[in-house]
């Protein structure tokens, strides 16, 4: 995985509340066995109409924001289906880094996997990053992963909580099967245990 | 020793190692695979040369884009894109020697279907799945949840999760259900109570009297939507009920074994005093049949109530609503026993049990479903379905006008050719009723299966207690 840099891109408003991964990545593209070329597909139903041209007044499609590397959405962004096709989809299309006030779980694990940084902040920071976000592509937002903060193009600053093992593992591109492998042995212990405790499973 | 919730006790059990910031390593005993989000994780490992650690606790069957119409073992019958899944998950199954039910074999079925239905699924594990519904196992008071699929590679490689500890929480169903309510009516309800972000971050324990009064098929159908409220898990404690379900079952233990797991199972219960950092309780003899009406499962109203207006909300939801409206084709203060339905779809790892079909045969014996209208039932299993036979249950679907078909995902996600069309309005026992979700621009109500078979009857959404 690659590492995760400083960021300094556009912001796309996605004011919307409750985006499920549905919208992220629609079922039909499920479809494949691999883990690429799903960005062309990204909000797939929001983005294209039937006959596959672009509708005008999603965000993604505006001249604005076609390059934007950043998502500032609304609550509970990415919830539902565990696919992890949303965030390869993301990842795709350029998106390095989701700001929101909460995200479904499962997704927020699945965005670690795959570079991208999302990033809980309260409402009022929202409100005001999604502010931001609208002035458009001549307004970049800067994340900063190791000093946690995400900064306005009006320099306002909004420190972010994270995870110290996620953040390693994103600001350092380490693949964690890897490092779980290097506990090899605390896991065989464990294992051998478990299994004189509960010989039925 | 301090006091400690269910979930308390089986994280404690399964921790194979904490780093010192609290990460740790969950041990999983039971992987279930299905064929859509498992082929890049056996991928994965192909790429980096590792293996499947425990074969033998892993499990997988074809589920969510297999066809549920006759014909299916031929994989010359199924759309390619279908055919490439199930024949790489045929190959993974082989090549790393864990266990597989394929789509010929009668016990193939919806993966949480399947597991408890075989014994895989047994109180206090930890049980995974790529497949955010895997929520549905905690019935047997076991800790399990949907995972993505580098986390199924990680659980394929080392047997274990990356995980931090999730916060406890209680929601109590006290007293009694009325007539016509179930558990459908119970976990729609809690959504709409809590929200579908009210449970991030949480565990959730089902209990109280209305949660102990279900069968093991309900208390499923309640865990399975525990997602839908945001929280990773849901679990109920196992009791007598549980025991009665797993024994027997063929991967149940046996003997002496089984004297020993259960002895252990009834030491799984919330300690009393136990802290929980967020509560929730519903009266039972509140919850009415219920519906949604949007585009969330927290859209969700009593049966006897009107379509919501915008303005009733706060915040993002107000433009949320408004979208769902017009998504919907809905007028707010509109009845929600005048909205007309086209299709109607029973199945699904919340509702595709055998009690949900006896359910939906008490409300059509000897009916026929309105003219025009389609039904379709799907088993959540091929033992389902044969039961279901069994039990004449499959006749009463047939005679009544229902399309009775084989065991699968089907229309609940419909990956499958099993999909609504363009503003089409479907009554659904499923659990997700998003955008798209059942096919392009299709229009989701989500029901328990007796309100779905009243809706098939009379072709629009009808309050089940009219009909009984």
């Amino acid at each position: 995985m690659e590492k995760f840099e400083n960021l300094s891109g556009i912001a796309a408003p996605m004011p919307l509340v409750n985006i499920d991964t549905d919208m992220i990545i629609p079922k039909v593209f499920l479809k494949t066995i691999k883990r690429s070329g799903l960005g062309v597909n990204l909000f797939d139903e929001m983005r294209f109409d039937r006959q596959g041209n672009e509708i005008e007044d999603f965000v993604l499609n505006k001249p604005a924001y076609r390059d934007a590397q950043i998502i500032v959405a609304g609550d509970n962004f990415g919830c539902g289906s565990s696919r992890e096709h949303a965030p390869w989809a993301l990842a795709d299309f350029g998106i390095k880094s989701v700001i929101s006030t909460s995200f479904a779980d499962i997704f927020y694990n699945n965005c670690f996997k795959n570079g991208i940084l999302p990033i809980v902040l309260p409402q009022e920071a929202v409100d005001v990053l999604m502010k931001d976000a609208e002035k458009g592509a001549n307004a970049r937002m800067d994340i900063d992963l190791v000093a946690q903060t995400v900064t306005t193009s009006d320099g306002e600053v909004f420190s972010f909580e994270l995870d110290s093992f996620k953040k390693h593992c994103l600001a350092e591109g380490l693949d964690d099967i890897g490092l779980t492998m290097e506990k090899a042995s605390a896991i065989d212990t464990f294992e051998a245990s478990a299994s004189a405790a509960r010989p039925w499973v | 020793m301090s006091p400690k919730t269910i979930y308390d006790k089986i994280w404690d059990a399964h921790v194979a190692h904490e780093a010192e910031d609290g990460t740790c390593l969950l041990y999983i005993d039971r992987h279930l695979v299905h064929e859509v989000t498992s082929p890049q994780a056996f991928e994965g490992l192909r790429m980096t040369g590792r293996t499947v650690r425990a074969p033998d606790k892993t499990i997988a069957v074809p589920d969510h884009n297999v066809p549920t119409t006759a014909g299916r073992d031929d994989p010359k019958n199924m759309t390619e894109d279908s055919a490439i899944q199930v024949a790489a998950l045929d190959t993974n199954a082989k090549e790393f020697g864990i266990h597989y039910y394929p789509v010929s074999d009668v016990r193939q079925g919806i993966v949480h279907i399947v597991g408890p239905e075989q014994g895989w699924t047994l109180p206090g594990m930890t049980v995974v799945c790529g497949d955010s519904h895997t929520a549905t196992h905690g019935a047997f008071g076991a800790l399990a949840h949907g995972i993505g699929t580098s986390e199924v590679e990680h659980v394929l490689a080392t047997q274990t999760l990356i995980q931090k500890k999730s916060k406890n929480m209680k929601v109590e169903i006290t007293g009694k259900l009325k007539p016509g309510v179930t558990a459908k009516d119970i976990t729609m309800s809690v959504i709409g109570e809590t929200g579908t972000a009210g449970g991030t971050g949480y565990v959730i324990e089902y209990c109280g009297e209305a949660i102990r009064d279900l069968s093991m098929e309900g208390r499923m159908t309640v865990c399975n939507m525990a997602i839908e409220g945001g929280a990773r898990a849901g679990l109920i404690a196992p009791d007598e009920k549980t025991y009665e379900y797993c024994k027997g079952r063929p991967h149940a233990p046996k003997g002496a074994e089984w004297e020993a797991a259960e002895t252990y199972w009834r030491t799984l219960f919330t300690d009393e005093g136990a802290h929980f950092d967020k509560v929730v309780t519903l009266n039972g003899a509140d919850i009415e049949p219920s519906v949604t009406w949007g585009t969330s499962p927290e859209d969700v109203l009593p049966i006897s109530g009107v379509v919501p207006f915008p303005s009733d909300f706060e915040g993002g939801k107000v433009e949320a609503a408004q979208r769902a409206l017009d998504y919907m084709g809905l007028t707010p203060g509109q009845k929600l026993t005048d909205i007309e339905i086209d299709t109607v779809f029973i199945g699904s790892c919340t509702n595709g049990r055998i009690e949900d079909f006896r359910a939906v045969a008490e409300v059509v014996k000897g009916k026929k479903i309105k003219e025009g209208m389609r039904a379709m039932i799907v088993p959540g299993s091929g033992l389902v379905r044969a039961q279901a036979e069994e039990e004449g249950l499959a006749d009463i679907f047939r005679e009544a006008g229902f399309d009775w078909r084989l065991a699968g995902c089907s229309m609940c996600l419909a990956m499958n050719p099993d999909q609504l069309s363009e503003h089409e309005r479907c009554a659904a026992t499923s659990n997700r009723n998003f955008e798209g979700r059942q096919g392009y621009k299709g229009r989701t109500h989500l029901v328990s299966p007796a309100m779905a078979a009243a809706a098939a009857l009379t072709g629009r959404l009808t309050d089940i207690r009219e009909l009984v």
